[in-house]
């Protein structure tokens, strides 16, 4: 099965920004193991290092130390087989819709033979009609679902969505998170999500994995065994919202995250 | 009363124009402006009120045209009534000195009987322009990619272009002159170098804008180095660019007139110098009015081939 993810020790260093030449420690013996197609959701207090660590899985930074592992292959360099969706919608502005979502086809040189599944992908995020639109004529939900299916169309193994709901609406996000779900059961790779609601994280995951405040690790996995699809008001819910909540407090972290209770 | 009123709007010309050929048979000649040999003013109003009922015809099946003869008719009145008074002030009264003041009848007779030489220097700058752009425009677009993408070129070459950069073309051009073979390639050097200098600085500028994200979005859809820069580079700096093109075109025809003077002897820029020192100021207008129509036609080019282009850009940004 392909889409395992293994981080093994990890410590990411980085030089701090005031140029005192201290380093700041993002991620120390940080070690998590994700199997083939799960859905996995990272959590935890702002400044972290949640996108870093997404963005060395996406093979965008290096660790310090400890290394990054994608079906046993330690990841070195970005690659097709990992998608990417940002913080944010970061469409290119000088291409429509449609030549947005076909970039990376073909940038790889497969846009030939790939071809109707731009259209397919278009269809599947709902962008009909809009195809020819240019990124600033198209609303900021729309820009979300386009950048959502630009990193979808080439069938990565894995995608990584860092805060990919963030700046929506609570009824465009309620929709696009049960689009995520439906790519994700329709294709089933290795989901890791960055997101800082606790809700979301419980209604779409397998695991939720809460990290401690910097220098960050694994402060708790919790399994979410509730059966798919699942309903929004269920009681359960309260259940594991207080207990990541609980452990969100546990580290006595100073600054406090803006969690979406 | 509407339909009217929209009918008169579009007659105001050809009423300017009437009104233009009247004064120019009703009222007497000063005397002082020598006459010309045909009354080549009025052919040239008849000439141009031809054009606009021809124009004014087709747009009945163009709609287009049509709100556009709709809008420009006052703007066309405007000028026509301009020209009237012009010819009135300098044939008809002694208002202004009448060596620097030549009359219509003159410089448009010069337009209409030196057509064939006049043709052949517009030519010769044209020509002159466009090689000198077209080397200075991709030497320029290639000096700025690479300042703008590799840090090491950039270190060494930066400040080599901002130190000759902003020295002024006609700075040049005694040190062109004896470094080139002939003048027609120093004339080139130089009109190369005034469009370079712009075009190298915004097209750099324009690259290192390009923001980290786009860049890492592509590698992580599997753009190579190459592909980056050509498809996410390059468009992100292409309003730039264009910005440095126009500044270079706009360069260029300064620098065009200035090379045409020393030492040519062809060239629209050449004509209005010799035309000056043999004291025919008819002939230097004639050749502003040609510098104007080449200027505004490439600008106008220019502009059309950005709106091409920039069509992403459409309603966010405009100069
Ligand atoms: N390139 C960098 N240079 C220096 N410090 C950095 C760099 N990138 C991140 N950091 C620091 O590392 C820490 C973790 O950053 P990161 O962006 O991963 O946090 P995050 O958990 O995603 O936060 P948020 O929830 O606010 O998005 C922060 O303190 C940040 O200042
Ligand atoms: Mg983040």
């Amino acid at each position: 099965m392909v889409g395992s993810i293994s981080i093994d020790s990890v410590r990411k260093e980085f030089k701090s920004a005031d140029g005192s030449g201290e380093t700041l420690t993002a991620l120390n013996d940080f070690t998590l193991d994700i199997e083939p197609g799960t859905f996995v959701s990272l959590i935890g207090p702002s400044g972290c290092g949640k996108s870093t660590l997404l963005r060395m899985i996406g093979g965008l930074d290096r660790p310090t130390s400890g290394k990054i592992t994608l079906n046993g292959k330690e990841i070195t360099k970005p690659g097709s087989d990992r998608g990417f969706a940002f913080q944010g919608s970061n469409l290119f502005p000088w291409l429509t819709v449609e030549q947005n979502i076909a970039f990376g086809l073909k940038a790889r040189g497969i846009f030939k033979e790939r071809k109707k599944d731009v259209q397919e992908f278009i269809d599947m995020i709902g962008l009909n009609g809009f195809e020819k639109s240019y990124p600033h004529q198209i609303s900021g939900g729309m820009n979300q679902r386009a950048s959502l299916a630009r990193a979808l169309v080439g069938h990565p193994e894995v995608l990584l969505l860092d805060e990919p709901l963030g700046a929506l609406d609570a009824f465009t996000r309620m929709n696009l998170q049960d689009e995520i779900l439906r790519i994700w059961k329709e294709f089933g790779m290795t989901m890791i999500m960055v997101t800082h609601d606790v809700d979301e994280a419980i209604y779409m995951s397998d695991k939720v994995v809460v990290m401690s405040a910097r220098p960050s690790k694994v402060e708790a996995v919790i399994d979410i065994d509730l059966p798919r699809p699942r309903a929004r008001s269920q009681d359960t819910f309260q259940v594991y919202r207080s207990r990541i909540l609980d452990i969100l407090n546990l580290g006595g972290q100073v600054e406090e995250p803006e969690y979406s209770i | 009363m509407k339909k009217l009123i929209k009918l008169l709007r579009l007659l105001l010309p050809l009423i300017a124009a009437a009104l233009t050929v009247i004064t120019y048979y009703v009222i007497p000649d000063s005397g002082k402006q020598k006459p010309t040999e045909h009354p080549y003013f009025v052919y040239t109003v008849a000439a141009a009120a031809a054009v606009y009922i021809i124009l004014g015809i087709i747009s009945a099946f163009n709609k287009n045209l049509k709100k556009y003869i709709f809008e420009q008719a006052p703007f066309i009145t405007g000028t026509v009534l301009f020209l009237m008074i012009l010819n009135v002030v300098t044939t008809k009264t002694e208002l202004l000195p009448i060596l620097y003041f030549p009359s219509p009848d003159k410089v448009t007779g010069i337009l209409i009987e030196q057509r064939v030489s006049l043709l052949q220097n517009l030519g010769s700058s044209l020509g002159l322009l466009v090689t000198g752009f077209a080397a200075g425009g991709s030497v320029g677009f290639l000096t700025g990619l690479a300042l703008g993408y590799n840090k090491k070129v950039g270190y060494w070459l930066n400040p080599v272009t901002k130190f000759i950069g902003p020295i002024p073309t006609t700075a040049w051009i005694p040190l062109a002159l004896s470094v080139f073979p002939t003048t027609q390639g120093a004339n080139i050097f130089l009109i190369a170098f005034a469009v370079w200098f712009p075009v190298t600085l915004m097209t750099s500028s324009g690259i290192q804008s390009t923001s980290q994200v786009h860049f890492e979005v592509s590698s992580t859809l599997g753009a190579s180095t190459l592909y980056r820069i050509i498809h996410v580079a390059i468009p992100n700096a292409m309003p730039s660019i264009f910005l440095g093109i126009f500044y270079g075109t706009v360069s260029s025809f300064a620098t065009l007139m200035a090379v045409e003077m020393n030492g040519n002897s062809s060239g629209i820029g050449w004509y209005i110098n010799w035309q000056k020192q043999v004291m025919m100021y008819d002939g230097v207008y004639a050749g502003l009015i040609i510098i104007a129509f080449l200027c505004t036609l490439i600008l106008t080019v220019l502009f059309k081939v950005r709106d091409r282009v920039l069509i992403w850009q459409k309603g966010v940004i405009k100069w």
